[in-house]
């Protein structure tokens, strides 16, 4: 029996998908199984399709596959919607009694469940609970435990009294007794459970996790999809350490806050996704210039100007590397899971207090709004190191003055990094700007002071790339011809993509690179290989162009912008053309 | 902070760069006075500034500094006070850096209130980009860009701020050297967001807002029976611009700073070597 199920709840916008898909979520995280959950949505509140997309084995997933196996549908436009994933044997729960479901097709093949989702809810308690009687109903498809819906029902209605807990349960129970009494069908499913113990959470709530354990103190933010969630998450969590969620006019503003926390000396952050990092713009070389920490996190969405703010893209890394005017040291890291998006994170600080540089922490919507499971250990914070640099306190002070016994911010170490003193440190006054400065932070046009600050800037970049380790994450077949390269979060689905291709007799060499600047040199694995293949959410290869011009070799790309991420199988069979069709510019 | 610092302890040994009797002489010597005077020291001190040639004032004073980008020196100082709120903060720029590209973030730090000072240099000029209109340059000022002037009636400041809120509204004249000094002292020991307009002559590019039109339409405040502390008079004399008004206009005895609302107190720079103790439970959420 396939323990590999593929469930998804569909609705409008304000039907309560999301919440009823995290419940079902939940349940099977807590039922010690692995979940990967996806979610279609709209930019729209009210109205427009939306739904939320479980996966759940008892091995680790890593990503969606092109087949929907139990669907909720909500309204018959989920149905649509889902067409091409459904497939012979996909069953769907539908309420008949439901005005615009009265009419409704189930596709030849398929089987549908017409289940009394509101009167069964009004048994219960009350309409509203109508998608836990659909959650009740599809466990029962599912083969799973219902007993394990009751602790993730508990969990989300707790606030609101024990009273509606229980109705809730008892609606997913006349849910399941209802197809339990009324289908006398075999249902293909059996989804065991198992005593692992795992956590569910997406990108953005792991970025938040990670600032905290990393000692983020001070969040400025303003509210953009995909990246609000890092705030949302942030906010009232951040406080119990210590830290403040600002919620600025403008991310204009948001930088800025962030920047002027920084030189307080706390570790600060901002997040936003593309629209929000234009506007960031100029202040990125304000940071760079006056050598500020920051971790500046560009959760992508499809662009550009408004572009499909609920879709996914990976389209802003030619912004994050080159973006600002004149030349802006700075490091661009990019997590590939959403555990990395906890580890980067923590890196991210570490680097940027470091090297006194702004760190792009660059992540993508399909990242961001994808939950995981893990074991805790994933998250262990005993390995959690926070570096702080050269700050200097009162005592040392003294030694980073010049001869008139002024401090020195920009001293030009031989590695680039200069002393750091906090406001507030005796003697320690100083100017920083975003003018052309001396060592003492003094305006100057000097030709030789400025050369002489501007490489010492660009000397914490090569520093860097000698101290730090800008390794990259590898899979598959060391020795295999073909070589495939991407960033962010491909990686999952590339994983297993590389099972299909496996089944189809084609070895890969999978390298997911977590660093875009600086980047490991992947001029030899290129090399040795006979094809590279680099695939990433963009119509015209942002990071296949930055490996071509490190390798002085042409490359194959495959790409993906219609808004939606890769599927396992669908990279798959790109892969598979692009081995057996290679394009034309490869050599 | 020791008690003896002097005012010229905040001068820092770069020679300001601004042309002979500009009023910005006059606004940072008044700054610098009123630090000293409320007992700051240039290493509790921090400066930010905007860009003009009044933003060049971080410059030329010695205390912790930042000169930023333009029109966004407010949200640098916000973020600098909320993560310490044991310093001093001032902020300080001209009107086209305040009201212009920064008038959103003017708006929005003003309704915060966080417990720091803004001064304004208010020429009512670009002066820095040579001369063109400002937000508070008359309707009908000639410039390179506004040839028969701006054609629109200028940005009244001080009805900005008390429609957004504002605590402390003042007004002072770069070269009424005390009492500029004494409203800007005012101004930092307001609990909360102490604005300062101040008319800084523009001696190169505005021949209309004189050293001589100000001091001839100049009303002080402190001469008439104008209480700062009752909100309809403060907005009668804000409302009509028929005077030039110097003096705290408006102050909000009952103002409680952002910071304390917040309960923001201690410095956030002391953070623990790894992860913060029980950050286990943030996973744990996740189960
Ligand atoms: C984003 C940006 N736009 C334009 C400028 C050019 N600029 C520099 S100063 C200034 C105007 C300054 O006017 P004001 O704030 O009134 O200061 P003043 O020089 O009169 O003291 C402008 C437009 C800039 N530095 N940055
Ligand atoms: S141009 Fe005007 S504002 Fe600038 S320094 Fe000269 S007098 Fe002062």
């Amino acid at each position: 029996m396939p323990d590999d199920l593929n469930w998804a709840i569909g609705g409008e916008a304000g039907d309560g998908i999301d919440s009823t898909g995290k419940i079902f979520a939940q349940a099977l995280s807590r039922a010690g199984r692995h979940v990967f959950t996806s979610k279609d949505f709209a930019s729209r509140i009210r109205g427009g399709y939306t739904a939320y997309k479980v996966r759940t084995s008892v091995d680790r997933v890593e990503s969606v596959v092109d087949r929907l196996d139990i669907l909720i549908a909500l309204t018959e436009r989920t149905i649509d919607e889902n067409l091409d994933e459904l497939h012979e044997g996909s069953v769907i729960i539908y309420d008949g009694e439901r005005t615009t479901m009265q009419d409704v097709e189930i596709p030849e093949g398929m089987v549908g469940l017409d289940v009394p989702l509101k009167s069964l809810a009004e048994d219960a308690g009350g309409a509203i609970m109508r998608n836990v009687v659909a959650l009740g109903a599809a466990c029962e498809v599912a083969s799973f435990p219902i007993e394990n819906l009751d602790e993730s029902l508990e969990k989300r209605f707790k606030d609101k009294g024990q009273a509606l807990v229980e109705n809730n349960q008892q609606a997913a129970r006349l849910g399941q007794e209802y197809v339990a009494e009324e289908y006398d069908h075999d249902f293909d499913y059996d989804l065991e459970t198992t005593d692992a113990d795992y956590v569910l959470l997406n990108g953005d709530e792991a970025i938040g996790m990670g600032a905290i354990a990393a000692g983020c103190r001070f969040y400025a933010g303003y509210p953009i999809t995909p990246a609000t969630d890092v705030m949302e998450y942030l906010t009232g969590r951040i406080d119990q350490y210590g830290g403040k969620v600002v919620q600025a006019e403008d991310e204009l503003a948001a930088i800025n806050l962030a920047l002027g926390a920084a030189r307080s000396g706390a570790r600060a952050m901002t997040a936003t996704s593309g629209p929000g990092i234009d506007l960031m713009t100029e202040t990125f070389g304000l940071v760079a210039q006056t050598e500020t920490p920051l971790v500046i996190c560009d959760v992508m969405r499809s662009g550009p100007s408004t572009g499909m703010p609920t879709k996914q893209e990976q389209g802003d890394l030619d912004m994050t590397l080159y973006g600002g005017h004149g030349e802006i040291p700075r490091f661009v890291v990019a997590p590939t899971t959403v555990a990395e998006c906890f580890w980067k994170t923590v890196e991210a600080f570490n680097l940027a207090e470091k090297y006194q540089i702004p760190v792009f922490l660059v992540s993508d919507l399909a990242l961001a709004v994808t939950e995981q499971t893990f074991p805790p250990e994933a998250f262990d914070m005993d390995e959690v190191e926070v570096e702080r640099g050269k700050v200097v306190d009162e005592g040392e002070v003294d030694s980073w003055l010049d001869e008139q016994g002024r401090f020195q911010p920009h001293f030009p170490s031989a590695d680039g990094v200069s002393p750091r003193a906090f406001p507030g440190t005796t003697d320690g006054a100083h100017m920083t700007t975003g003018l052309e400065h001396d060592a003492l932070g003094r305006r100057t046009e000097e030709e030789e002071v400025r050369v002489e600050q501007v490489d010492k800037r660009q000397q914490k970049v090569e520093t860097a790339r000698e101290e730090e380790t800008w390794d990259y994450r590898e899979f598959g077949d060391p020795d295999a011809d073909t070589l495939v390269l991407s960033w962010g979060s491909n990686e999952g689905a590339m994983r297993e993509g590389m099972e299909f291709l496996a089944e189809d007799g084609i070895d890969v060499r999978f390298i997911s690179v977590p660093y875009i600047f600086p980047r490991p040199d992947l001029t030899e694995e290129v090399k040795e290989a006979e094809t590279t293949i680099v695939v990433e959410c963009n119509a015209t290869g942002q990071f296949a162009d930055v490996i071509e011009h490190d390798v002085l070799e042409r490359v194959q790309r495959v790409n993906k912008y219609t808004g939606v991420r890769f599927k396992a199988d669908e990279l798959a069979e790109e892969i598979r053309q692009a081995v057996r069709e290679p394009q034309e510019a490869t050599k | 902070m020791s008690s003896d610092v002097r005012f010229t302890d905040f001068k820092s040994d770069k020679q300001p760069t601004w042309c002979p009797g500009c009023g910005d002489f006059g606004t940072m010597n008044g700054m610098m006075k009123a630090l000293a005077e409320t007992g700051n020291d240039p290493d509790n001190t921090f400066v930010v500034a905007g860009i003009g040639c009044s933003g060049k004032i971080g410059t030329y004073m010695h205390s912790y500094a930042l000169h930023g980008v333009h029109g966004r020196a407010l949200p640098v100082g916000i973020g600098v006070k909320m993560a310490n709120p044991e310093l001093e903060v001032m902020v300080a720029g001209g009107d086209g850096d305040g009201y212009s590209i920064g008038a959103g973030h003017f708006v929005h730090a003003v309704r915060r209130n966080v417990d720091m000072s803004y001064v304004v240099m208010d020429n009512r000029i670009y002066g820095l980009t040579k001369g063109q209109a400002s937000p508070t340059s008359r309707e009908d000022f000639e410039t390179a860009t506004t040839p028969e002037g701006p054609k629109q009636p200028p940005v009244n400041p001080l009805a900005l701020a008390l429609a957004s809120g504002a605590t402390f509204i003042a007004q002072t004249f770069s070269s009424d050297s005390q009492r500029h000094t004494e409203v800007v002292q005012k101004a930092i020991e307001h609990d909360g967001f102490g604005f300062v307009n101040v008319y800084s002559p523009c001696v190169t590019f505005n021949d209309v807002d004189t050293y001589d039109y100000w001091r001839d339409s100049i009303v002080d405040l402190a001469e008439t029976d104008h209480d700062p502390h009752d909100y309809e008079q403060a907005q009668e004399r804000i409302m009509t611009g028929d005077r030039e008004h110097i003096g705290v206009i408006y102050q909000d005895e009952n103002s409680v700073p952002f910071e304390e609302r917040e309960g923001l107190e201690d410095p956030m720079y002391d953070i623990p070597d790894g992860a913060p103790e029980g950050a286990m439970d943030l996973v744990r959420e996740f189960y």
